[in-house]
């Protein structure tokens, strides 16, 4: 069975302004078959939890643990991060000139398995899974993110996500900028990965329409770098109607 | 009137179109040094003619000593005719090999009226070589020609290569250049009537010691002409230099003008230099565009955060990102095949570069 670990998990960033800490001390487990909803406002350091996980070095770990299975994965660099299980769809993904989707899906699985796959069952799966997500075959020739609109950009994380089949999916934010249909998309890619089983996810996102097409097990509120409450669905629900003012409020109040 | 060499004064390092160029590793070749070495020139068979005849007759103007000693010194050039009307095929190949020594040499290629073609420019081998491309695009011809320089790692190569544009015309040229100690380019385009279409591409990579230098020069005297230039160039190891000039004017009658130079540098390592001038002279307003961008840089960290987060190790990603930056220009050649031997030949160097080799991961 699936684990990640996240304990007391601090980390730092260097400023202009000197180093500043955005991570307080997060606990989080996240287990094959659940799926986790990260929640909080702009700047509470949700995006920063998911590119630590991933080994953005960008981000100073000052103390506190990420295992995967038991596996160090603060020890691990990004590629052996990912090797190790771990996939980020990112918010912003990166253009990439000169290198179809084509030749990075192929170059990302075959580090991933460890081994190229067989040519026949690949097209096969690439066109499947393409397909299942409303994208064109064309999309195989374009370069990587490059001039791809945003609904695009999404569908493309998923499609990873599904042909790299990681045990744990970090969603950063994935559901924004995209409009219904391709929010369903989307949604739906998610769902897929979900039935494989022994799947973990986390959800980072700001609102909760996504919530209501991936349902998550477990919701978490995200507040100036730590987690301040965690609960079931309904929370999100609380969240959708009352907004995070009650937590500015209270931090507010405290200080 | 006509240009000979004695118009051109060597050069001593302090003139603007000489600066950049290491004077000291050019052999004699910008001075007074004797054609006594060779150069063979082949081909394959093509449908297309392929002669060597007298240059009497021929009218071409050297831009500089080194042009204009080469023109003075050979008696016969290769021309290449695409018939009047040809409508593609098979590329013309023409491969030129030094044989050691100072050598000269001329080829000229005439793409006769709305005939197509590509024609591909080979250079391999050793020594020092002076040679003069001229190439004139019929009215309403189209004509891709590809050269590149794959040289020894001691060979010399200065060369001028000169297009005329016809009416309605297009020009595609692609400079690839990965071998020789010193390669100096000096490409200039003149339009002979409106509507002409002149696209430059070029591509370079650039080992320790080694100096390629790239001058462009898009003269616009007719209406509604284009002309884009788009030079990619990686640099790697110590003393690695590379020089790109890309000069365009736009004279008074060259209304409808629509011009944009482009050149990117990626530095692989501490020691290399990338110099990167662009300039835009405009005689009129009423253009339809004119725009520059120079930029030199390193690996893009966001890039390789990317890839590496999908799996890829850290030496793959890399050149994935310097495959892929190279591609961006290849992919505008227009011929797949053209297009797959050229990144070939890219990766061959990366490889002897000690910069890796990737895994195309294809397992049939």
């Amino acid at each position: 069975m699936t684990e990640l670990h996240i304990r007391d998990l601090r980390v730092s960033i260097d400023t202009d302004g000197g180093e500043r800490e955005i991570l307080r001390g997060v606990n989080l487990t996240i287990k094959g078959n659940e799926t986790h909803a990260v929640m909080g406002p702009n700047g509470s350091g949700k995006s920063t939890l998911a590119y630590v996980i991933a080994g953005h070095p960008k981000y100073r770990v000052t103390s506190g643990s990420i295992t995967l299975d038991g596996a160090d994965l603060l020890a691990l660099s990004v590629d052996a991060r990912a090797r190790a299980g771990v996939f980020l769809a990112m918010q912003y993904p990166v253009e990439v000139p000169g290198v179809s989707v084509s030749n990075f899906l192929r170059t990302s699985v075959t580090a991933i398995r460890g081994e190229a796959p067989k040519l026949r069952t690949w097209t096969k799966d690439v066109k499947e899974a393409m397909n299942e997500l409303s994208m064109d075959p064309s999309f195989a020739e374009r370069n990587v993110n490059e001039g791809f609109s945003g609904g695009e950009k999404k569908r493309h994380e998923i499609l990873q996500m599904e042909l790299l089949n990681p045990a744990i999916a970090v969603l950063d934010e994935t559901d924004s900028g995209l409009d219904v249909d391709a929010l369903k998309v989307v949604s739906d890619g998610v769902n897929r990965f979900r039935e494989r089983g022994d799947k973990g996810v986390l959800l980072i996102t700001h609102y909760t329409r996504i919530l209501k097409y991936v349902r998550p097990d477990f919701v978490h509120v995200f507040f100036d770098g730590e987690i301040v409450e965690s609960g079931g669905p309904e929370l999100a629900d609380i969240l959708e109607s009352e907004g995070y003012e009650r937590y500015v409020n209270k931090a507010a109040n405290i200080s | 009137m006509t240009i000979t060499h004695t118009d051109f004064v060597a050069p001593t390092g302090r003139e603007e179109q000489w600066r950049f160029t290491p004077l000291a590793r050019l052999r004699g070749l910008e001075a007074e040094a004797e054609f006594t070495g060779q150069v063979g020139i082949d081909w394959d068979p093509t449908d297309c003619r392929v002669e060597r005849c007298s240059k009497d007759g021929i009218r071409y103007e050297p831009v500089d000593r080194v042009s204009s000693r080469a023109w003075a010194d050979i008696s016969e050039v290769v021309q290449v005719t695409i018939p009047r009307e040809r409508a593609g095929g098979p590329s013309v190949n023409v491969r030129v090999k030094g044989l050691g020594g100072v050598a000269s040499g001329h080829i000229r290629i005439v793409a006769e009226s709305f005939s197509s073609a590509t024609v591909v420019l080979t250079h391999t081998g050793a020594g020092a070589f002076a040679g003069n491309v001229d190439i004139v695009v019929g009215d309403g011809a189209s004509l891709t020609v590809v050269s590149q320089q794959l040289w020894d790692a001691d060979a010399l190569h200065l060369g001028h290569h000169h297009v005329t544009v016809g009416r309605d015309a297009r020009y595609r040229s692609a400079v690839v250049t990965l071998g020789g100690d010193v390669v100096r380019l000096v490409s200039t385009v003149d339009y002979a009537g409106p509507g002409g279409d002149a696209e430059m591409l070029g591509v370079f990579l650039v080992g320790p010691g080694q100096h390629v230098e790239h001058r462009l020069l898009a003269t616009h005297t007719e209406p509604h002409c284009r002309s884009n230039v788009a030079y990619k160039g990686a640099l790697d190891g110590d003393g690695a230099h590379s020089v790109w000039i890309g000069d365009v004017i736009v004279r008074p009658n060259a209304i409808g003008t629509d011009t944009y130079e482009l050149n990117r540098n990626l530095l692989l390592s501490e020691g290399a230099r990338a110099d990167s001038v662009p300039n835009l002279e405009l005689e009129t307003g009423e253009i339809t565009g004119a725009g520059h961008a120079s930029a030199t840089g390193r690996f893009d960290d966001d890039q390789l955060f990317y890839l590496q987060s999908r799996g890829i190790p850290i030496d793959v990603a890399r050149m994935l990102v310097v495959r892929g930056f190279f591609a961006d220009v290849v992919q505008r050649v227009g011929d797949p095949d053209l297009e797959a031997a050229v990144l070939l030949s890219v990766d061959a160097r990366l490889e002897s570069l000690g910069l890796g080799r990737i895994d195309e991961g294809i397992d049939s």
